[in-house]
């Protein structure tokens, strides 16, 4: 090996390291921030406390949007999953044409800018009398948990052998029963990562829900931007701090079930 | 994508009835998103008296307008430079790492992808400040004379972006790399190639359609961001996206909004659509 090749690849290593500081940086100031007794975001802090963890609970508004993201995640992420299996079966099962480009679109609001969706879709239920809050954002929100749902159950579909099926009927199974035992178990782990993070894109997403939020039904990132946009306080810092504790949560199921670099599939 | 179907003779049935199972995403997806977006665009060209190009000409000849999309242009450029400069090298570590090197980068780059955007900007927004860590270090290492504020600048909107998009652009050229046969390198060497030239001739076209693929991530993704530069920029510097966020939200300009917003869609269709064709042909010369 060259010397040039030595230090091209030195070179490769020392990028990598400054990315990982890169990318952990603002996670890291967060949760120091959020355990720090300072109020104008000091670093280091000048003391630890929990006193911003303390005021979470009493913090107007908070509760009720945490509530609101919670339900529009979870309903809209099994929506998804329902309606997004059913869809990658045909895709992976069918002889009909242009199944590429289905999944192309399915996949497709990912790569389109949120607020022009979100615009978009916020004139479409006008016209159709569809006001309140609440069941617009379900609505909406199962046009951004799909993505996910598509991208990792079609690989895992793809991967399955249907003749599986097939022996399982031969052994006397039903065909629903076949499905049941046979597929949805060997399912069970694209089922659940592509859940974990389509609730999540769904938890985070902001640009779409903006449009559908009134006085009385908000959700948390939305209810979050305001917060930082009137009073910029570490209170914000211990909500991002609990939202990253989940995210860590779902990756460590993630690693359990398929492995992080199943997870880094593009 | 279809490994099942891999054997067979594609024959052509009248109608193939496990088709139905798709019809309920596809319609969804169609009512509540495609249709809407075409309407937009039909919309922003009918005015009370029907057909008209007259918003979407008065949007051009505006040269506030002509600023604005520069911007945009100019900072996702930017930012897709940065990510491309930065993830290149990253995806090769991440390729060679093993054990729990491996594990750490890429829990580096899958976390940050699991955080909301307004958690990451509001975090820059106190990494960026005068007193931020930024300034602090480049003061410390004896980079920068005094602090400097990086916050409302548009270094720190690129750096800002740049951190939240940076794992798009590493993925798609990770998963090239990974597939990479090493003993064409080894050949290339063998066959008395210099590094440099082994790079130009074998590295760079191997890698080239995860290149593309990340890039056009990147991009388009930093041209339709609202909430990053709202929280790291501010007013004075808008994007299309900014400037359609707040048509809608502050001034209540459904005009301007509604033009915008179909310009900004024509853009990220046309971004998607054009790397498509760009990728497809990468892949046919290979």
């Amino acid at each position: 090996m060259t010397r040039l090749e030595h230090s091209a690849i030195w070179a490769v290593w020392g990028v990598a390291a400054t990315v990982v500081v890169f990318l952990l940086l603002p996670l890291v100031v967060t949760v120091a921030v959020s355990f720090g007794s300072s109020s104008v975001f000091t670093l280091p802090p000048p003391d630890w406390s929990l006193k911003w963890y303390a005021r979470l609970a009493t913090t107007k508004g908070l509760a009720p949007s945490l509530v609101t993201s919670v339900e529009i995640a979870a309903l809209s992420t099994i929506i998804a999953l329902v309606l997004g299996t059913l869809c990658t079966v045909a895709l992976v099962r069918g002889q009909f044409a242009s199944r590429e480009a289905i999944s192309t679109f399915l996949v497709s609001p990912l790569m389109l800018p949120g607020l022009v969706i979100g615009i978009a879709m916020l004139q479409a239920f006008r016209e159709l009398g569809l006001r309140g809050a609440w069941g617009s954002l379900l609505v909406a929100h199962v046009v951004i948990t799909m993505p996910y749902v598509v991208r990792t159950v079609l690989g895992a579909l793809s991967l399955f052998d249907f003749a599986l099926i097939d022996a399982a009927r031969t052994l006397g199974c039903s065909y629903p029963q076949a499905l049941r035992r046979v597929l949805v178990p060997a399912l069970a782990p694209a089922f659940l990562t592509s859940g974990m993070f389509a609730f999540l894109a769904s938890m985070d997403n902001y640009p779409i829900s903006i449009f559908f939020t009134d006085a009385w039904t908000k959700t948390l990132p939305i209810q979050m931007l305001q917060y930082v946009e009137e009073s910029p306080d570490p209170i914000i810092a211990a909500v991002s701090t609990c939202l990253i504790l989940l995210a860590v949560l779902v990756l460590f199921i993630g690693d359990r079930l398929v492995g992080l670099s199943r997870l880094a599939d593009f | 994508m279809t490994p099942t179907n891999a054997g067979t003779v594609p024959r052509r049935r009248p109608f193939d009835p496990v088709a139905f199972l798709a019809v309920p995403a596809i319609a969804y997806l169609l009512f509540v998103y495609a249709l809407p977006l075409l309407w937009l665009l039909v919309r922003s060209v009918i005015g009370p008296k029907g057909f008209t190009l007259e918003p979407i000409a008065s949007f051009f000849a505006d040269p506030f307008n002509w600023r604005v999309m520069a911007n945009t242009l100019k900072i996702a450029g930017l930012v897709a430079l940065v990510c491309l400069l930065v993830g290149y090298p990253t995806a090769f570590a991440l390729a060679w790492a093993r054990g729990w090197v491996q594990v750490v980068l890429l829990a580096a780059i899958i976390l940050p992808l699991s955080i909301g955007v307004v958690v990451k900007a509001f975090a820059w927004q106190i990494v960026l400040r005068r007193d931020g860590i930024v300034s602090s270090t480049m003061v410390g290492l004896g980079l920068w004379d005094e602090p400097v504020r990086l916050l409302f600048t548009e270094t720190g909107l690129v750096l800002g972006a740049a951190n939240v998009f940076l794992p798009f652009m590493i993925l798609p050229v990770y998963s090239v790399v990974k597939l990479m046969d090493l003993r064409l390198n080894e050949a290339g060497a063998t066959l008395g190639a210099t590094p440099f030239y082994r790079f130009r001739r074998i590295t760079l076209p191997l890698t080239l359609p995860g290149v593309v693929t990340g890039t056009v991530f990147v991009f388009s993704l930093s041209v339709s961001m609202f909430v990053i530069p709202s929280l790291l920029i501010g007013d004075r510097f808008q994007t299309l996206a900014t400037l359609m966020g707040r048509s809608f939200l502050l001034m209540r300009n459904e005009q301007l909004g509604s033009t915008t917003a179909a310009v900004l869609l024509v853009l990220a269709v046309s971004i998607v659509v054009g790397s498509g064709t760009l990728a497809r042909r990468l892949g046919d010369n290979a």
